[in-house]
């Protein structure tokens, strides 16, 4: 066995060396092409009378090899060279996330022939990414997203200027990174990034491609387009408008926490990437002044995607501009100083998630200590949803999923004893509560605290510390975490 | 005539359905006037659905401070309830409201 491994470790490690001498290769080629590039454009700019260099004649505004990697969209109708590509080839577009949505985005904006385009991110690639996150690959878990999508791009398209930004938007750095570029992706996956987002775009008047999904649904909205200043109700609404209030923090649930179906948060990206090419193709980047004066309201749509429906489209009509938005009305309150100063806190505003350290110390216990109790009289109470439980779940334990102690008609019950609890169960053996990660399972065991099942302290309730994943930690290594 | 009643289509997506014993399409029947003999109105239907219709005891996850969670849009025939008069909106037969949990995953 231990040989085996051991050779199977000399094997990786001989792949991951040979993979990255591949990657220097291709990187040494990109560049070469890229200075082959720029000579031809130097040519072309200095004499302006006819040439016949080796690919082709001067007059010729794309290089050889882009006439063949673009004909397919060059010969559609409405995309064409001077409308088409050569708009694509001059603009520059921002995806801000690496992730579900940014991935698919991105390789359609960089196959399309988009001039400059910027990636943020500041993740690294974990396993549990890979179903959906298409840049990314096994050979690059632990590598900066940002670097990774780029590195994946620059195989696929060696031609547009790649920008990568490894951290994450911030107050801080949102106008230095946003005012280079002429639209912006938003494949993020919180509110708070969301708004933040959304008000620099209104201030830097750049028009915002935003999508998001979670398990078999997604949404697909175009803001701020056309992205006229704050003020002037002609423009897009921008995320405030729709949406003036953040959801309760408690409302909020994550890919991580509550799934995602790969292709369905592709589908979104795909879809941000063909609201980014329309954008730029129809000349909608930053309308004229004409166009200005001429506009009136314009309201925009959004489209739902529901992958278990009859019907998985949906487009429905939204408001114009709201009149005394925060961030887009004549009455903004929004600056790109306050910005700066840090006077907007986004993760405030958007409130935190209230479950971490909810019990005392004495209320909880490690993963190892509770592994050495396991032989007495007690009660295990796994409070992750069904669908998880089901994945895996530790011996003699019971499933009642933390959904079912939310809400406050669980009031009525309490002094009761729940169905649930075992009519076998000694009154004073301890109940011990788990989940995955150590939070909903304190929540959890103080609503049954308070509910009186403790019968005033005879008996114990308390958590597992950490969840299930400090179980694998702790007590068992081969168990599953997913 | 106070059994007079309506139909109408309401939907739920983004994940409310989950609220809903998760049904995403709801064929309902409802009263044409509320108790004091009013149309009854899209304010009214939400009040009807947390009572009438949700089992699930997460009512704050749909209506917060008594009106719909920031969040949650609501469509009245594929229309932002704010381009029809929002609450007072009257219900007409046949009319599809839809409500629509914003997602964030990305």
């Amino acid at each position: 066995m231990e040989s085996a491994s051991a050779s199977a470790q000399a094997l990786r490690e001989q792949i991951a060396a040979t993979e990255a001498r591949l990657q220097k290769l291709k990187d040494e080629l990109a560049q070469v092409e890229a200075s082959d590039a720029a000579r031809y454009l130097n040519g072309l700019s200095l004499n302006g009378g006819p040439v016949t260099p080796q690919n082709g004649s001067a007059k010729w505004p794309l290089l050889n090899e882009e006439y063949q990697r673009y004909g397919r969209q060059m010969i559609v109708p409405s995309i064409g060279i001077q409308a088409g590509q050569l708009r694509l080839k001059s603009s520059s577009v921002l995806i801000i996330g690496a992730g579900g949505l940014g991935c698919p985005a991105a390789a359609y904006i960089a196959g399309a022939g988009v001039g400059t385009i910027g990636i943020v991110d500041g993740d690294t690639v974990e396993t549990s990414n890979l179903h959906r996150q298409i840049l990314h690959s096994t050979s690059k878990v632990g590598m900066r997203k940002a670097e990774s999508a780029i590195s994946y791009l620059k195989s696929l398209n060696p031609n547009p200027t790649y920008i990568a930004h490894t951290e994450h938007i911030s107050p801080q750095n949102a106008q230095e990174i946003v005012e280079r570029y002429d639209l912006v992706l938003d494949c993020t996956d919180n509110p708070a990034s969301r708004y933040l987002i959304s008000d620099v775009c209104v201030l830097l008047s750049k028009p915002l491609v935003s999508a998001s999904a979670l398990r078999t649904d997604g949404q697909l909205i175009v803001l701020n387009s056309p992205p006229l200043p704050p003020g002037n109700e002609a423009g897009g609404p921008c995320y405030r408008c729709v949406f003036p209030k953040p959801p309760p923090a408690e409302s909020v649930v994550s890919c991580g926490d509550g799934g995602i179906l790969g292709p369905v948060v592709g589908v979104m990206g795909v879809l941000q990437a063909v609201e980014a090419i329309k954008i730029i193709v129809e000349g909608k980047l930053a309308p004229s002044p004409e166009i200005q004066e001429g506009l009136k309201a314009t309201p925009t749509s959004m489209l739902l995607f529901s992958a278990l429906s009859p019907q998985p489209f949906r487009s429905v009509r939204l408001r114009s501009r709201r009149p005394g938005c925060f961030a887009c009305s004549k009455d903004s309150g929004l600056s790109l100083e306050g910005l700066q100063s840090g006077s907007l806190d986004y993760v405030l505003f958007c409130g935190l998630a209230s479950s971490a350290n909810v019990l005392t110390p004495e209320e909880r216990i490690e993963a190892a200590e509770y592994a050495k109790i396991r032989e007495r009289e007690h009660l295990l109470l796994d409070v992750r949803e069904k669908v998880q439980f089901d994945i895996c779940h530790l011996d003699g334990s019971i499933n009642i999923p933390f959904s079912a102690f939310q809400g406050g008609a669980k009031a009525e019950n309490d002094g009761k004893v729940p169905t649930w609890l075992p009519e076998s169960l000694p009154k004073e053996a301890p109940i011990y509560v788990v989940c995955r990660l150590g939070n909903d399972s304190q929540v959890v065991t103080r609503k049954l605290k308070e509910s009186g099942l403790d019968s005033g302290g005879k008996r114990w309730i308390g958590d597992i510390r950490g969840g299930l994943k400090a179980w694998k930690q702790q007590v068992d290594e081969n168990w599953p975490e997913y | 005539m106070a059994s007079e009643t309506i139909p109408i289509t309401v939907e739920f997506t983004g994940g409310l359905e989950m609220l809903f014993a998760d049904q995403r399409k709801h064929s309902l029947s409802v009263p044409a006037k509320d108790e004091r003999g009013q149309a009854v109105t899209v304010g009214w239907l939400v009040h009807y659905l947390c009572v009438e219709v949700m089992k699930d005891p997460r009512k704050e996850m749909f209506v917060l401070d008594g009106h719909v969670r920031p969040g949650i849009l609501v469509l009245i025939n594929d229309a932002d309830w704010e381009l029809e008069g929002e609450a007072s909106y009257a219900l007409q037969a046949r009319d599809n409201i839809l409500f629509v949990s914003t997602l964030h995953g990305g």
